[in-house]
């Protein structure tokens, strides 16, 4: 083999290790930066020896080890912190780092180490833009250039981002550990907040040319697999997952030939990724197994699942979606829920049960300035054959669109209207 | 991207499982290997298929059609099990399948293949296409 093609080969190897490796070496020197020096180190020197030796049986095993003894031999010779680290390195020197002893430990230990990894980089102390950052680089591998191209922002930003995540960490003394009891809920929350909030940010595009970005999303999704592979038992990790997988079957339906959004109701079904859905029911079955149905990710999984069973648009279940809307307003009471909701009844029992839902919460403030809600209701008002009042709906919400084309399509369906 | 992992058949394969030691190994270490592409967010999917005495192939030419009973004799192209992984790049897909064990008792290959993207399609499927596709489909639920 070239030795360009032996070095890839290794980088390879290395990046299939490196969240468990850095998680491993930060839970060990409480510093981030350190361990994510560290761990170039174990590459350095795998590529100087790999391509002599051969990639050992266990490589994983094989840098941390490397990088546990570059680390002894950095806290030894850090002379102005050899009084606070002499007890560590003397313990870790007592402590069997052999590459057989870390092969034992491998299988039940580093799961967890990764655990507390994921779990210190989501950490409420940080901003969660941050916090989606620093994720992508510690646990999914992503280099700041992929990060920043990835949110359409510029490499300093991200870099900046990333630096003030890990001075949050260290200045707030988080730990590398999965958090016990009480605070385990909701830091596990955060989490999932964290990783919807990738996910979203590739299916639901807020910026830029191009509607959906799916390698955000596909980095979501593996970290949602990480994680439930991690908390198989834990029905809301699962949920994600579920919700995630369904929402990314539709991909490829989501976008027209001409880069156009296509709603849901009109997006060509064929073109849903059914392996992907099986995926997304499946984890949902096991969501309800568990008892976890109730749950505000296990309802909008649920949600999303009642649209992938659907083979045309005419067959969706409104009864249900409008039943499963009356409980994820009381689990995650929102007013973008409420509106969700009057729809589904809309469609369900008719317009004239939507007006009434709308009409209910048309004071929230939130929603004062929220086009979607005059669109709705100008639409309950066209079906229920009250033309003039739709016309005035769809007029008032295409004051408030946000873009030119949302705007062009409310003004075409108040023209629609006649008078 | 998206890879499918084909396991390709021995003369093992073809034979069945066997309830050997050797067998009930194999079938250990593979367990743990598929937990570790779990646990790595890796796997998407996976299978053993069956030997090829199960099976039967359809060959077509021009309009005709017929059936072929298995078992098939060209046994390195039959395919005994295969995986749908998602990784970051081929090299990564090599990485990991260079881990698996050996899934047979003597030699034996993995064969990789990325799927097809969105962006690969450009512009063969045309809304004409699309919109045939979705017909068939309301059709099919019709039924």
């Amino acid at each position: 083999m070239a030795r360009d093609d032996t070095h890839r080969a290794i980088e390879a190897v290395f990046r299939i290790e490196r969240a468990r490796l850095i998680a491993s070496l930060a839970r060990m020197t409480r510093d981030v930066d350190r361990a994510e020096e560290l761990a170039q180190d174990a590459l350095l020197i795998a590529l100087a020896e790999w391509p002599k030796s051969g990639v050992p049986a266990n490589p994983g095993a094989w840098l941390t080890a490397a990088a546990k003894r570059r680390a002894v031999d950095g806290f030894r010779r850090s002379a102005m912190a050899r009084r606070k680290h002499d007890e560590l390195a003397r313990d870790m020197d007592e402590a069997d780092d052999s590459v057989a002893a870390i092969e034992a430990a491998i299988d039940d230990e580093l799961g967890d180490e990764l655990l507390g990894l994921i779990f210190a980089a989501c950490h409420p102390v940080i901003a969660p833009d941050a916090r989606a950052a620093l994720t992508l680089r510690l646990v999914g591998g992503l280099t700041v250039e992929e990060i920043a191209r990835a949110f359409l922002s510029n490499d300093a930003t991200i870099a900046a981002r990333i630096t003030r995540a890990k001075k949050a960490i260290a200045k707030a003394g988080v730990a590398f550990e999965v958090p016990r009891g009480a605070e385990l809920a909701a830091r596990r929350a955060s989490v999932l907040e964290v990783i919807y909030l990738i996910f979203n940010e590739g299916y639901a595009a807020t910026a830029g040319p191009s509607l959906v970005r799916p390698p955000l999303c596909a980095e979501a999704q593996r970290l949602g697999r990480i994680l439930t592979g991690l908390m198989p038992e834990e029905p809301e990790v699962l949920a994600l997952l579920a919700l995630m997988e369904i929402q990314a079957s539709r991909l490829a339906a989501r976008a027209g030939p001409d880069g156009k959004f296509v709603p849901l109701t009109e997006q060509n079904r064929a073109r849903w990724d059914q392996l992907l859905i099986r995926r997304g029911l499946t984890a949902l079955a096991r969501v309800e197994a568990l008892g976890g149905a109730d749950g505000p990710y296990a309802l909008q999984a649920a949600l999303a699942a009642c649209h992938a069973r659907a083979r045309r648009a005419g067959d969706t279940d409104w009864e249900r979606i409008a039943a499963l809307y009356d409980r994820l307003r009381q689990v995650m009471p929102s007013p973008v829920v409420e509106l969700n909701r009057a729809v589904a009844h809309s469609m369900a029992y008719g317009p004239e049960a939507g007006l009434r839902l709308v009409d209910e919460i048309a004071e929230e403030a939130v929603l004062r300035n929220y086009a979607p809600l005059p669109a709705a209701r100008g639409d309950f008002l066209f079906r229920a054959g009250r033309l003039a009042e739709a016309r005035m709906a769809f007029e008032d919400a295409a004051k408030l669109a946000g873009n030119a084309r949302e705007r062009e399509w409310l003004l075409a369906r108040a023209d629609a209207c006649g008078g | 991207m998206r890879v499918m992992v084909f396991v390709k058949a021995t003369e093992d394969s073809e034979r069945g499982i066997d309830p050997t030691p050797e067998m009930t190994a194999m079938f250990e270490a593979m367990g743990k290997f598929n937990e570790e592409l779990v646990n790595a967010g890796v796997m998407v999917d996976g299978d053993g298929l069956k030997p090829s005495s199960a099976g039967k192939r359809i060959a077509f030419d021009g309009p005709n059609r017929s059936v072929i009973d298995g078992p098939f004799a060209e046994t390195r192209e039959l395919v005994a099990g295969y995986w749908v992984w998602e990784v970051k790049d081929m090299d990564e897909a090599v990485a990991w399948a260079k881990r698996c064990p050996n899934p047979m008792p003597g030699p034996s290959e993995l064969e990789i293949r990325p799927f097809y993207e969105m962006e690969d399609f450009g512009d063969v499927v045309t809304p004409e296409i699309a919109a045939h596709e979705q017909m068939l489909r309301d059709k099919l639920a019709g039924q």
